[in-house]
């Protein structure tokens, strides 16, 4: 197992001249996970977005796990991440409302490079409960079924970190318990997992809480 | 990108009503001018490749402002950007695929729309062929604005001004083209000027949409 790590160095997140925190450093090694508590408003969603390199932090740094297999001798790399080594969910889920969820796996895959077929799209859509909605347009799917095809959008990518915001919500009961399996088995075959979460996801295993608020935030 | 091409042809065909929006304008500002104008053939003749012309642009920016709102709305855009293709090439896998579907019917309707101005073949040809160099022009000009707009409260108008200043020389050189074939002057320099801005923008253009793009997601 590669044994890459996460490092967020001393990280400060500042929008419309308020910092909503600073001093955030935490390492996420692999076959871990880590979960971001905190209120509303209080700069997870920010966070995730810094980790992913999508928006840049006030202050600090993040080191990713690198993408390239050559340069194995660093294994992480101060570089934009992309998807090989990352994979996104945020509140947006970047699903295709006019493209059957079938569909919408498959394209994705096709623009982040990955051969998919419908076949294994079908396949990681039934994993998650969701055989009967694979040919049905995203835009007819109640929330939860959305929140389930990016859920299956997962077991499709190579991405070793998974970055997710909110990936439990609008799941009902059944749907939550093969999330956090999914989850589960991502982290014990030695992926990562960063996530915020409202939810008590419950993952066994290494991991570790990050409370993000004022009092911390500002420590 | 092939992927991205598809993908978006594709959402194209089950959301007809979006694209066949700008071509109908197109349609209907180049019939709705000899209405007004009268039919005098000499007047026709002569304000012709112009109307075509100011309909084709007008056509392309209605259609450019769904280009990158709705992968902005639904969070396509942010996986485009963490993708393993480089930014710059997904942006130009989208405008081919959006010049495909809302600028080259204007090319093809072209012809038969300069019959009702009474203009004759070789002067047709010209002008088709302006537009097809021209069109993919307006696109990739017409899509800096749209990127450096997204998320911008009334963005459409903002994306106007910005786009106006710089599609006038495609709009000179593009009718000027037609006008001196017509006059039998030969559009050789008109066309070579035409088509070197089309490379310009073409190198230039998928860089200055995906570092705008990168800003809109910040």
């Amino acid at each position: 197992m590669a044994s890459w790590v996460l490092t967020a160095m001393d990280l400060a997140c500042q929008k419309a001249q308020r910092t909503l925190f600073e001093g955030v450093s935490f390492s996420v090694p692999a076959g871990s996970w880590l979960h971001i508590e905190g209120g509303n408003g209080c700069g997870k969603t920010s966070l995730l977005r810094i980790l992913c390199g999508l928006s840049p932090a006030a202050r600090g740094q993040v080191l990713w796990p690198s993408s390239s297999p050559s340069s194995s001798s660093s294994q992480t790399s101060l570089s934009r991440p992309d998807r090989s080594v990352l994979h996104y969910i945020g509140h947006a889920l970047g699903l295709k409302p006019d493209l059957t969820a079938c569909e919408n796996l498959c394209a994705d895959a096709q623009v982040s490079g990955l051969a998919l077929g419908r076949e294994q799209a079908v396949q990681a859509l039934a994993a998650q409960g969701l055989q009967s909605r694979a040919h049905l347009p995203v835009r007819v799917l109640s929330q939860g079924q959305r929140q389930g095809v990016a859920l299956a959008r997962l077991r499709t990518s190579p991405a070793r970190l998974w970055v997710l915001d909110e990936p439990l919500v609008g799941l009902d009961t059944q749907a939550t318990a093969t999330a956090r399996a999914l989850l589960q088995s991502h982290v014990d075959a030695g992926g990562a997992v960063v996530m915020t979460s409202h939810h008590d996801v419950g993952l066994q295993g290494p991991g570790a809480r990050l409370h993000l608020g004022r009092e911390v935030g500002r420590a | 990108m092939l992927g991205l091409l598809r993908r978006d042809l594709r959402l194209a065909l089950r959301r007809k009503a979006e694209w066949m929006g700008a071509v109908f304008f197109f349609v209907l500002v180049a019939a709705l001018f000899p209405l007004a104008i009268g039919p005098e053939p000499a007047t026709l003749r002569l304000i012709g490749p112009g109307v075509l012309w100011v309909a084709a642009l007008l056509a392309s920016m209605l259609s450019l402002g769904r280009l990158f709102d709705a992968d902005h709305q639904d969070g396509s855009l942010e996986q485009l950007a963490l993708s393993v293709a480089p930014l710059p090439w997904l942006v130009s896998a989208k405008l081919l695929a959006h010049w495909l579907i809302s600028g080259l019917p204007l090319v093809l309707l072209s012809p038969l729309l300069g019959l009702q101005f009474g203009l004759g073949s070789e002067a047709l040809g010209m002008l088709a062929l302006t537009l097809l160099i021209g069109t993919p022009v307006l696109s990739l000009l017409g899509a800096i604005g749209a990127a450096l707009t997204l998320g911008v409260r009334g963005g459409g108008v903002l994306q106007s001004l910005l786009l106006l200043p710089l599609y006038v020389p495609v709009l000179v050189f593009g009718t000027g083209a037609v006008d001196a074939q017509m006059r039998g002057l030969g559009a050789e320099a008109h066309v070579s000027i035409l088509l070197a801005l089309l490379l310009a923008s073409a190198a230039l253009s998928p860089w200055a949409c995906a570092a705008a793009l990168r800003l809109a997601l910040e």
